[in-house]
């Protein structure tokens, strides 16, 4: 709250005092209601059942498809509200967000939540009753009359919600409202307006088997949510396990530690600059990681080499993408994963390896993987050279694009690099004596092209 | 699990002559009678076909199509329409949901994706014993929602019990045709069937009903709306089932950099992993510690990544114990980098203990199937597993655990029986 400038504050205090005044209103007209007997007790359970439900779906953020929201199922229960009871019930069930037990969350928050709740559940209740929409239990019959208003109150209630909060993330972080995502919007609203057709279900269902409804439609939300966490835990574990097993494969060279996790953060950095869906992105960044699995086949004595290679043993370093693929061949990638790792030494100008692959033939990824490979190579500590500074490094880029790199990934990194600085690993120290010899080529430089000489 | 098990087993062939069955006698009498409200069946039925399209596959190798079982229980828990009584038989709704399924897997026919008959029959089954317990509730229960003081309290509890107790007996079929073709305990089996059926189960059997009661109310438009819930479940499953499967995968493929590298022997990995399990089987493990097992065996020589040179033919058993253990603790090393897999990385560090140390199950296994791959290799040899065994059994109590050993030697035993066949 200290922190939150001026314009923050008083948008704040305006919403909460707004919330207060509904909600005042609201609990007079139906204070009103219950003496003369309109509101019968069975309302006064209605309100109970649903803030309740609505308390315990708002308690428990479901992360669905859009990683930077955490999306509630609180919708359903207030949508619902609408129909059973009216503006001023809703209006009541939605400032029950206060009391919502997720941990560490502070008070000014709670009252802004409640108090934007208590807002937008009122003006979608006010247009559900200007379209004609019957307050009460749905009678069995009339369900259809009750669609046309319930999606009209959708309609106001969800991008109410959405703008009151946006303004508010807006004014206290000064993250402008193009920046909070517009990629995941469609998405987004999508799975709001899901929601909202689970709060016209469990209205519809009311009549039938009164609260029971509502257990019927959230079980199979909430065992979503448990898969959906499943996912995610399994997603965070996999995404580990795989970098923890590539560098295990790296750790017998000792300067090129981390080469796989930084190829596949470039990989994605160009991959996210032209524009890639989120699949592609996911495939591309596994790709980076395992693009060198192979150079285990390599046998060490011929990376430890110095001077030129006979041809032998150049075709052995050739056939380490191959390996790779070989390797991972078993895993349920997109196809354009493999080719990645297949051919990310081929070469614009098609004097690269294995395949002699030119220009458009490259496949995407592995045009990508090409770039990212060569950068992180250039700007880390070889034994036989120390690390270039980015700067060389992208010029370097630079003056290989059309020969030995697509122009295009080129510029798509250095305009990544622009609003993305790059973190070039630390300087590694000369290895203890008792190491392990290290590798005195790299065959991902582009600075230091392996010499062959001709056979005998 | 393994392939050599591909074939289908006396139990499978039951149940889909079971299912084939009740599926012709469902379709036939239906043929004679004909079909009541056909504009419901047919819409329930293509909800049914629409769930088998996207059937998916979990973890295990379990196949399921929740979306078809939702609109299978529905249909069966149907009263009425628009408060149009319903009596359609138990008969009819076999036929339905045979029809349906079957219609659902053409398209994966068509693109080269064989049916899994035994889990199909298993989901027609289900449903059909479902149908042949309800239906005939249904015109007294439909009464009970009528009349003067109509109450649907009765109807939901008989569909709550009924559907329970089919989910129930469907694991139990489950249970019973995994331990017989995955050679596991039927005890652990069902503890294992319980545990991955329970949130689908819940899940199915809460739309199911939901779309049972919303056709009371609504007409059959609103089968659409509220197969939704279910919809999002299933994006749920398919991601979580997705990312299991490539998760294994990834894992039994990069165990095999250590044969590209020249470390082990080819294929070494893969075949101490199969016989670690079918060994964790034979002594009663359940899934979730079979999947540590299968882990921490396809990583239990990870740790030689880091020797400089490769131990002449990979075989650590042949290696002293030092270096066994050095490569062991390397290899804890790189599986504690994941920071997730920290059991996984004590039992490949314990896999080397005397069993004075008493070393967790899952190390006790690994060191008896790695000891016997070592000396026999890819070979299929009789004598030569049978010396292999001779040799581990004289270092039993003191190296190798003695359970571990006979529960190898079980495990060998029918795979000797496999290959002669």
């Amino acid at each position: 709250m200290r922190e939150l400038s001026w314009p923050a504050r008083v948008y704040l205090v305006t919403v909460i005092a707004l919330g207060a005044g509904v909600i005042a209103h609201s609990v007079t007209t139906l204070g009103q209601a219950v003496a003369p007997g309109r509101l019968g007790t069975e309302e006064l359970g209605t309100l109970l059942v649903l803030a309740l439900l609505f308390l315990v779906c708002e308690s428990m953020p479901t992360l669905l498809n859009v990683e930077q929201f955490a999306v509630s199922v609180s919708f359903s229960a207030a949508l619902a509200a609408v129909v059973l009871l009216g503006p001023e019930g809703t209006a009541l069930v939605g400032f029950t967000a206060v009391l919502s037990v997720r941990p560490g969350l502070p008070l000014v928050k709670r009252l802004f939540n409640g108090a934007q709740f208590a807002i937008c559940g009122h003006a979608a209740g006010w247009v559900y009753v200007q379209l004609g929409g019957r307050i009460g239990v749905p009678e069995v019959h009339a369900f259809d009359d009750l669609i046309g208003p319930y999606v009209a109150a959708t309609a106001v209630f969800v991008p109410l919600n959405i703008l009151l909060t946006l303004t508010m993330i807006r004014l206290a972080t000064g993250v402008r409202a193009v920046e909070v995502p517009m990629r995941g919007l469609a998405q987004f609203l999508l799975s709001y307006l899901g929601y909202g057709t689970f709060g016209l279900l469990v209205a519809g269902l009311w009549a039938t088997v009164q609260s029971i409804s509502a257990v019927l439609v959230l079980v199979p939300l909430f065992v979503a949510r448990w898969a959906f966490g499943q996912y995610h835990a399994q997603q965070r574990s996999y995404d580990a396990t795989i970098a923890a097993l590539c560098q295990a494969v790296e750790t017998k060279d000792y300067y090129t530690r981390g080469h796989c996790t930084r190829v596949s953060a470039a990989s994605s950095m160009i991959a996210q600059e032209i524009g890639m869906g989120q699949e592609r992105l996911r495939a591309i960044r596994y790709a980076g990681m395992l693009h060198d699995v192979g150079k285990l086949g390599v046998p060490t004595k011929v990376l430890q080499k110095e001077g030129p290679l006979t041809e032998e043993e150049f075709a052995a370093i050739q056939l380490h993408p191959m390996r790779g693929l070989e390797i991972v061949r078993g895993i349920d990638f997109l196809d354009e994963a493999y080719a990645g790792i297949m051919h990310h030494h081929e070469r614009h100008d098609g004097r690269g390896y294995p395949m002699g692959l030119a220009g458009d033939e490259i496949p995407e990824f592995a045009r990508i993987i090409a770039v990212a490979d060569a950068f992180d190579s250039m700007t880390s500590d070889r034994s036989y050279r120390g690390a270039r500074p980015v700067e060389v490094a992208v010029q370097e880029l630079r003056k290989n694009a059309g020969t030995q790199f697509d122009p295009v990934m080129v510029s798509a990194f250095v305009k990544a690099l622009e609003h993305q600085p790059w973190q070039p690993p630390r300087r590694v120290e000369p290895p203890p004596p008792d190491a392990d010899e290290a590798a005195v080529k790299d065959h991902d430089d582009p600075t230091m092209p392996i010499e062959v000489v001709s056979g005998p | 699990m393994s392939r050599a098990f591909q074939g289908l087993d006396s139990g499978q062939l039951l149940l889909i002559c079971a299912a084939g069955l009740v599926a012709v006698a469902g379709v036939a009498h239906t043929a004679a009678t004909g079909l009541d409200h056909p504009e419901i069946a047919v819409g329930f039925g293509a909800l049914i076909a629409v769930g088998e399209l996207a059937r998916l596959t979990m973890p295990g190798n379990r196949e399921v199509a929740p979306i078809g079982a939702a609109a299978a229980l529905g249909y069966t828990l149907l009263l009425d329409l628009s408060q149009d009584q319903l009596r359609h038989s138990a008969l009819q709704v076999v036929a339905v949901i045979a029809v349906g399924m079957i219609a659902g897997a053409l398209p994966h026919l068509a693109v080269g994706r064989p049916p899994r008959l035994d889990a199909m029959a298993r989901r027609l089954l289900t449903g059909a014993l479902l149908a042949f317990a309800f239906r005939p509730l249904a015109d007294p229960l439909f009464r009970l929602t009528q009349g003067p003081d109509p109450t649907w309290w009765p109807a939901l509890a008989v569909m709550v019990v009924l559907i329970a107790v089919t989910l129930l007996v469907d694991v139990l079929i489950a249970a019973l045709l995994r331990a017989e073709q995955v050679r596991t305990a039927f005890r652990v089996a069902v503890r294992d069937e319980l545990n991955m059926a329970f949130p689908l189960g819940a899940a199915v059997a809460a739309s199911g009903v939901l779309l049972a009661l919303a056709t009371h109310s609504m007409d059959l438009v609103a089968l659409l709306v509220f197969a939704a819930p279910l919809l999002v479940t299933q994006v749920a499953f398919r991601k979580y089932a997705g990312i299991r499967a490539t998760y294994l995968q990834t894992v039994r493929a990069l165990s095999r950099v250590t044969e590209v590298g020249g470390y082990v022997e080819p294929g070494h990995s893969r075949r101490v992993s199969r016989l670690a399990v079918a060994i964790g089987r034979e002594l009663g493990m359940a899934e979730p510690e079979l999947l540590e097992l299968e882990y921490a065996a396809l990583m239990h020589d990870i740790g030689q990544l880091s020797l400089r040179d490769p131990i002449p033919g990979g075989a650590t058993v042949l290696a002293d114990p030092e270096q066994a253990r050095r490569i062991a603790e390397l290899g804890a090393e790189v599986i504690k980098q994941t920071g997730v897999l920290d059991r996984v990385a004590d039992v490949v560090r314990r896999q080397c203990d005397p069993i004075s140390d008493d070393p967790p199950l899952s190390s006790r296994i690994i060191k008896v199937a790695n000891a016997y791959d070592d000396l026999v290799g890819g070979s299929t040899d009789r004598d030569r597993a049978g010396a292999a065994l001779e040799r581990i059994r004289l270092a039993a109590g003191s190296a190798y655990d003695p359970a571990a050993i006979e529960a190898l030697s079980r495990v060998i035993d029918r795979l000797a029986a496999v290959h002669r066949l």
